[in-house]
């Protein structure tokens, strides 16, 4: 069959069977692809409710005097398929001045590093790109690179000495707060 | 872009490639039947496209695989789909394979120089194979668990090197870890990898060759570019629209079964699994290996599929001749007719056989058990969700209730698991113990001396077989009404938690009936009740049929609380340790009706 000597109507007939070739092989790319992308793009979809205040320690386990001490913090995790509950979900420093407790989330708003605490020098250095913070987690100079302060968190002395915090994670890297679910 | 364009021609000739491949001439014009090739190369495309994807949310361990695969397959959006594709398509491979091979040797197609084109596709169907033995194990299930097993131990007979081969590829003598981190290397790394080569080897001697001509004759050749073209993407969506038709099925005309691939219980080395079976294009040499007697498996699982397997590699030769043509074609049809027959066999074996038909039935129950109790609200623990299965009265109290009381007793008139029972019935039938539909059962003078109630031992001719024969039977209307009242409070007595609302409300018939009990029935004259009596002689009625009464029963019947020295055959189950006192409270709550349900409310019986 020679194409150039037949008429128009094969020719309709040539770009009918091609523009059918290319849908088919369009539905045949789709089915598969969509299908993964569903599952891959499923963590967008689920998102964890935020959860309520956790005890993390008492008062009489917080001396008086300013200095931010770590505690871990446990609560009840949903990881995929497991549940599991009261299990370490992060950290945060508590600093206790008189009857008032400050609690710090102890990830670095720059990249996410633990920070530590310095007893000697009484601030925080962050161990990955050296941002500093002072005692109550303001940023401590401006050559450091965090974009904000240590991410406090909001925390209540209950009248049984029970110190209980709302534990949250923020995105890293930006100057203003967006938690993380 | 038409400059850029030009910049990828002259830097890859890629364009050229593109050309040549979709103007390739075919000899003798497009052909239905040449579309098979298309087929397997887009079965293998899903399955590479659809198994990149899986991976993402997979878990090789021995106590995450099931898990994530479940996690896949119900909670997360799409799952069902994707899995569903990559299981059913690789079931359509093998059978494109074939498919396309056989039209490869119909048509003479593997002649010189295309010899090599030919093997490229026979290593395929060896490929193909390896994904599916390596495939099922990975969900980790009772079906790829145990089908695994007789893979690995096909290969552990292995003359002299068996036994180390088959130690290296499950990592070590038991099937674990790494087992799974093994499977999982070579499913989706090693056997992927040496497709890809062998396809582009495959690809590169297309393009060398030129399509074979199946028509020797015809002279008028015809672009591959879009007759041949259409008619492959209509096959593959044909391949297609099957594989979604089997993933769909289950939710098509009215029905609300599962979608997409079966995942059954966690792999249990402990829990038997007569439901073994594998899939159904194994099933002709499953099938075969039945016919070897013990000591001979060697010929059968290996040496007969290799000597075949030799053969169709060295058709190309023998094809040379129009005889050895003939012999080639003779042989695959007689391979695919034995095949054909061997798996009908299969079927009809199984289609006869009632004991693995009811152990498909409990791996059926099982599978959708673990789901519900994955799906509660205390979720799949740490230690994997075989401990699931393991704690649950529902799973379990059958199943020890047919290995320990079916002998005597009855589960509504089956082992509990719904088989029958050899031995004839001679203890009660304890379906809805303790429940007012039994105990009106057992104080109806025409049943009690039924097998069902006390008809099988001793109690046959006791105190409580003739109260209720000559008293029972000559009550008024008036007694009657009376005795439906101490029915009630006995039964509540066991506190059902299904009976709870009911109970509730009911608290005056309860008093009255117990009240009843006590007085003008005349039960305390031999039955103690919420008292103490030292000269009882028959079970304590103070908690009839509660948890704590079956626990402290099955602990030693013939406690004073229970038969005492009356008690006929039934063993101190705990006190004699042939029950652990978890396996108690299993079968304890098993016969009360008590397991965990979805709806928070606990089944009655």
């Amino acid at each position: 069959m020679d194409t150039k000597n037949a008429g128009s109507h094969s020719d309709r007939r040539g770009f009918f069977k091609k523009a059918l070739t290319m849908v088919i092989t369009g539905v045949l790319a789709v089915v598969p692809l969509s299908a993964g992308l569903l599952v891959l793009l499923d963590p967008w979809r689920r998102r964890a409710t935020a959860g309520g205040a956790v005890k993390v320690t008492s008062l009489a386990a917080l001396p008086d005097d300013g200095v931010p001490r770590k505690f871990p913090v446990l609560a009840n995790r949903t990881d995929a398929w497991n549940k599991y509950t009261n299990v370490p979900v992060g950290a945060v420093y508590l600093r206790r001045t008189g009857e008032k407790v400050q609690a710090l989330n102890v990830a670095c708003p720059h990249a996410g590093c633990f920070v530590d605490f310095s007893p000697e020098k009484g601030d925080f250095l962050c161990p990955c790109h050296n941002s500093s913070f002072t005692v109550d987690g303001k940023v401590a100079n401006a050559s450091s690179p965090s974009p904000r302060s240590l991410d406090g968190l909001e925390v209540e002395v209950r009248p049984d000495g029970g110190v209980w915090v709302v534990f949250q994670n923020f995105q890293a890297g930006r100057p203003d707060r967006v938690p993380l679910a | 872009m038409k400059a850029m364009l030009e910049w990828l021609e002259q830097r890859t000739g890629l364009r050229t490639l593109v050309r040549e491949t979709f103007y390739t001439p075919i000899p003798g014009g497009p052909r239905w039947r040449y579309v098979w090739g298309s087929t397997v190369l887009f079965s293998l495309a899903v399955q590479f496209i659809t198994g990149l994807f899986l991976w993402t949310s997979y878990s090789p361990s021995a106590q995450t695989a099931w898990e994530s695969v479940h996690f896949i397959q119900h909670e997360m959006t799409g799952g069902w789909l994707l899995r569903g594709l990559h299981h059913f398509n690789a079931q359509a491979l093998p059978l494109l394979l074939v498919l396309h091979l056989l039209q490869v040797v119909l048509d003479g197609a593997y002649r010189a120089p295309r010899e090599v084109n030919f093997w490229c596709g026979v290593i395929l169907l060896q490929l193909v194979i390896g994904f599916s033995i390596t495939g099922w194990l990975l969900t980790w299930d009772q079906k790829g668990f145990w089908a695994t097993r007789v893979a690995t131990n096909i290969m552990g007979i292995v003359p002299v090197i068996g036994g180390d081969l088959q130690r290296i590829l499950i990592g070590g003598g038991v099937y674990g870890h790494h087992t799974l981190t093994r499977f999982f290397a070579l499913h989706a790394g090693v056997l992927p990898g040496t497709t890809l080569v062998v396809l582009g080897l495959r690809t590169w001697l297309f393009c060398r060759h030129g399509w074979a001509a199946g028509d020797r004759q015809a002279r008028a050749t015809v672009a591959y570019w879009p007759d041949q073209a259409l008619r492959d993407v209509v096959a593959c969506l044909a391949v297609l629209a099957a594989v979604l038709f089997v993933i769909l099925r289950p939710g098509l005309a009215g029905g609300n079964g599962e979608l997409g691939a079966e995942l059954r219980a966690p792999a249990d080395p402990s829990e038997p699994y007569s439901a073994a079976r594998p899939e159904w294009f194994f099933l002709f040499l499953f099938q075969f290996l039945k016919y070897f007697p013990a000591g001979r498996e060697i010929w059968g699982a290996i040496v007969i599929p290799s000597v075949i397997m030799g053969a169709v590699f060295l058709m190309p030769y023998i094809a040379r001749s129009k005889a050895g043509q003939r012999f080639n074609v003779g042989l695959l049809c007689v391979l695919l007719l034995g095949a054909a027959t061997l798996t009908l066999l299969a079927k009809r074996e199984d289609s006869g056989n009632l004991h693995y038909q009811l152990a498909v039935k409990n791996a059926d129950r099982d599978g959708a058990r673990v789901r519900v109790l994955a799906e509660s609200p205390t979720g799949i623990p740490e230690a994997g969700a075989v401990t699931l299965l393991r704690q649950d009265p529902y799973t379990q109290g059958p199943k020890l209730f047919a290995k320990h009381c079916a002998t005597c007793h009855r589960f509504g008139g089956t082992d509990g698991l719904g088989g029958m029972v050899k031995e004839p019935q001679s203890a009660a039938d304890l379906q809805g113990f303790g429940s007012p539909e039994w105990l009106a059962g057992l104080l109806n003078p025409e049943r009690i001396s039924t097998t069902n109630y006390f008809g099988g031992g001793k109690a046959r001719d006791g105190k409580m077989a003739k109260f209720v024969k000559k008293d029972v039977a000559k009550y008024t209307p008036e007694q009657k009404e009376n005795l439906k009242l101490v029915i009630a409070a006995l039964s509540g007595e066991a506190h059902f938690k299904s009976r709870a609302a009911a109970d509730f409300r009911n608290v005056e018939g309860l008093k009255k009936g117990a009240d009843l009990l006590k007085n003008e029935m005349r039960c305390t004259d031999c039955h103690r009740f919420h008292n103490k009596d030292e000269d009882a002689t028959a079970p304590d009625l103070t908690g009839y049929a509660s948890r704590d009464c079956l626990v402290r029963l099955l602990q030693n019947p013939a406690h004073p609380d229970f038969y005492g020295e009356h008690n006929d055959r039934m063993p101190a189950f705990g006190d004699k340790g042939i029950l652990t006192p978890a396996e108690i409270g299993l079968l304890a709550d098993w016969l009360r009706g008590e397991w965990y349900e979805p709806s928070t409310v606990a089944k009655g019986n």
